[in-house]
């Protein structure tokens, strides 16, 4: 069934993370075999944040093989040199578990594609996020569970949306999880609930484009469609509009970029979505006691209609 | 295999009044005769008085806790109960089958009020998805907006949402009448089969789709027609009944009804059939 979640805020900073965190684990009954968060932090906007992980959480129900903790080491020395051959330098770097890590790293090019193939071209690695100012932070359990074992709490930004996932057409693991990045465009991410029934005919025809997919679930579409449609000079809005013919399927997603988040429903209007709105803050989310948790006083929401689609400026 | 046909079975089936004949097609109607209703109680309600009023906090109880205690609280008499600190709890109020003046003072999430039977409910705030799902009897008014398949399936009753609601609003309603004072979502009326809805604002897509029979008023514009849904002549007796309706809905009193569109079923779809197979025989 899956639950997804997310908050703006206009004019102001707040402690995203522990926000979010309470709007997905209002949505837990959604789905927790994982949780993910993609977090737009206060930064200076110099040096990208890399979020990546080198192996799979192999515990709390996971479809992934276990590995030794020695391979991830490997991994994360491969990584080192790619940077280090690329011209990236790591000015700070933290290994938060054994198989996830968050680099901050000076890198001067624009285009990411070149950058990001390189790394994912060795084996066991993904990038979660590159961004200014996204990181995107995903793992198995619920919300409560990856915000304490990620130390989300005190993460303070503008925005943010998040995602408590049921399995139901991929594994569990943390590649399958979303929020899904928008490769390879810096900070940009998307949450889905639904399905898409046209992800293979998509799929083959972003490939043959040279677009990238790192999972078989059917939301990652929707980032790498999305991408491919501002690759091509589209705005993010034109890009989610033509989503909605361009998709076939039941869906409601959320998008976020640096300084914007949108959402996006389907022309059956399948999927749920409860919005609020008002001049500094923008939360919606799958259900109500979402948006609840963080604003428990009366307020009005309303429910989108059927192919509408809505972008906020931070 | 249990033997159905056993005298005993049957005889406590027939002493809990569930039914004395066989019910096939609009037999069950004897069931609603007027005459009986004022001695029909389902089992395990509760004789209340609308005088004696009480308020309930449901803010740290779950929705089975508090509908259990709305349960206990009729028991005790209480015909009038205010709920306080909804806060988009789902499943709130559901399967209440006494008379009860209810009152919300917040937002309820999924399913609140499902399953009701006689209720006159008030809901201070928004509901979410599936408000009201089968209802029989009562009234339950919302003060803002409301969720998608908002009275799906209901068979009578009034319910009446202020604000705009989503999709698939009266999905397979078989009766009652739901009023939306805003806007409504695709696929209003999708296949339904008795009963009408009135939406003063606008509605999406596919209005009526694959409607059985029914009625759809509409006062704004229609996003597009769905399967088998077709414009009907407003008649001077259906103005008449909007007009009494929208008053004791206390929504649009002023409201031009003269303008309103009115959408049925064209009837052409190939499996409709307006009869039970009771009647069909006879109309044979």
């Amino acid at each position: 069934m899956c639950g997804i979640a997310g908050l703006i805020h206009r004019g102001k900073s707040s402690k995203v993370g522990h926000e979010l965190q309470g709007m997905l684990q209002a949505l837990k009954h959604r789905g927790e075999d994982s949780t993910g968060y993609a977090l737009y932090g206060d930064t200076d906007g110099k040096n990208f944040i890399m979020r990546f992980k080198v192996g799979e959480n192999v515990g709390e129900g996971s479809t992934s093989v276990a590995e030794d903790v020695s391979v991830y080491d490997e991994r994360k020395k491969i990584v080192d040199s790619y940077l280090n051959e690329m011209g990236a330098k790591i000015i700070k770097e933290e290994r938060i578990l054994p198989y996830s890590l968050r680099y901050e790293i000076e890198y001067n090019k624009k285009d990411l594609l070149e950058f990001s193939q390189k790394i994912e071209s060795i084996p066991g690695v993904e990038i979660l996020s590159m961004g200014k100012s996204l990181e995107v932070i995903k793992d198995l359990g619920n919300a409560k569970m990856v915000c304490d074992r990620y130390n989300l709490d005190k993460l303070v930004g503008t925005h943010a949306i998040g995602h408590a996932r049921m399995a139901t057409e991929s594994g569990v693991d943390i590649k399958s999880a979303h929020p899904f990045w928008g490769y390879p465009f810096s900070d940009v991410s998307v949450v889905h609930n639904g399905q898409l029934t046209n992800y293979w005919n998509n799929r083959r025809a972003l490939e043959n484009k040279g677009m990238r997919f790192m999972s078989e679930c059917d939301s990652e579409l929707i980032a790498v469609y999305l991408a491919e449609k501002m690759r091509d000079g589209a705005s993010l809005e034109e890009g989610m509009k033509e989503s909605l013919t361009g998709l076939d399927g039941v869906f409601t997603y959320f998008v976020a970029t640096k300084d914007s988040l949108g959402m996006a429903k389907d022309t059956m209007a399948a999927k749920p979505l409860v919005l609020y709105e008002s001049d500094d803050l923008v939360a919606m989310g799958s259900e109500e006691i979402a948006i609840r948790s963080i604003l428990p006083q009366e307020i009005d929401t309303y429910d989108p209609f059927d192919g509408e689609v809505k972008v906020w400026q931070i | 295999m249990a033997n159905i046909k056993s005298v005993s079975k049957k005889t406590k089936a027939q002493a809990m009044g569930m039914h004395t004949e066989v019910l096939t097609g609009r037999t069950q109607q004897k069931f609603f005769n007027p005459d009986e209703a004022e001695n029909f109680y389902y089992f395990g309600t509760h004789d209340v008085d609308f005088n004696k009023r009480t308020d309930l906090d449901v803010k740290d109880m779950t929705a089975a806790e508090a509908n259990k205690e709305i349960d206990n609280l009729m028991g005790q008499g209480y015909g009038t109960i205010v709920i306080k600190n909804p806060q988009g709890k789902h499943s709130l109020g559901v399967g209440i089958l006494n008379k009860l003046n209810l009152i919300f003072e917040g937002s309820l999430g999924y399913f609140g009020m499902g399953s009701c039977d006689g209720p006159i409910v008030r809901i201070n705030g928004r509901v979410g998805w599936s408000c009201a799902e089968n209802l029989m009897a009562g009234k339950v008014v919302i003060e803002k907006n409301a969720g998608s398949c908002f009275g799906a399936a209901i068979r009578g009753g009034d319910l009446i949402c202020k604000g705009s609601v989503g999709a698939r609003t009266g999905i397979d309603m078989k009766g009652g009448t739901i009023i939306i004072g805003g806007d409504a979502g695709a696929f209003t009326g999708f296949m339904m089969q008795r009963g009408r809805i009135i939406i003063l604002g606008d509605v999406g897509i596919n209005l009526g789709d694959s409607m059985y029979d029914g009625t759809i008023f509409v006062g704004g514009e229609i996003g597009s027609y769905g399967s088998d849904a077709v414009d009907a002549e407003l008649t001077k007796s259906d103005q008449d009944w909007l007009k009494r309706k929208l008053k004791v809905a206390e929504i649009g009193e002023n409201f031009d009804v003269s303008k309103m569109k009115k959408i049925v079923a064209g009837k052409k779809l190939w499996n409709y059939d307006n009869l039970e197979p009771t009647e069909k025989k006879g109309a044979i």
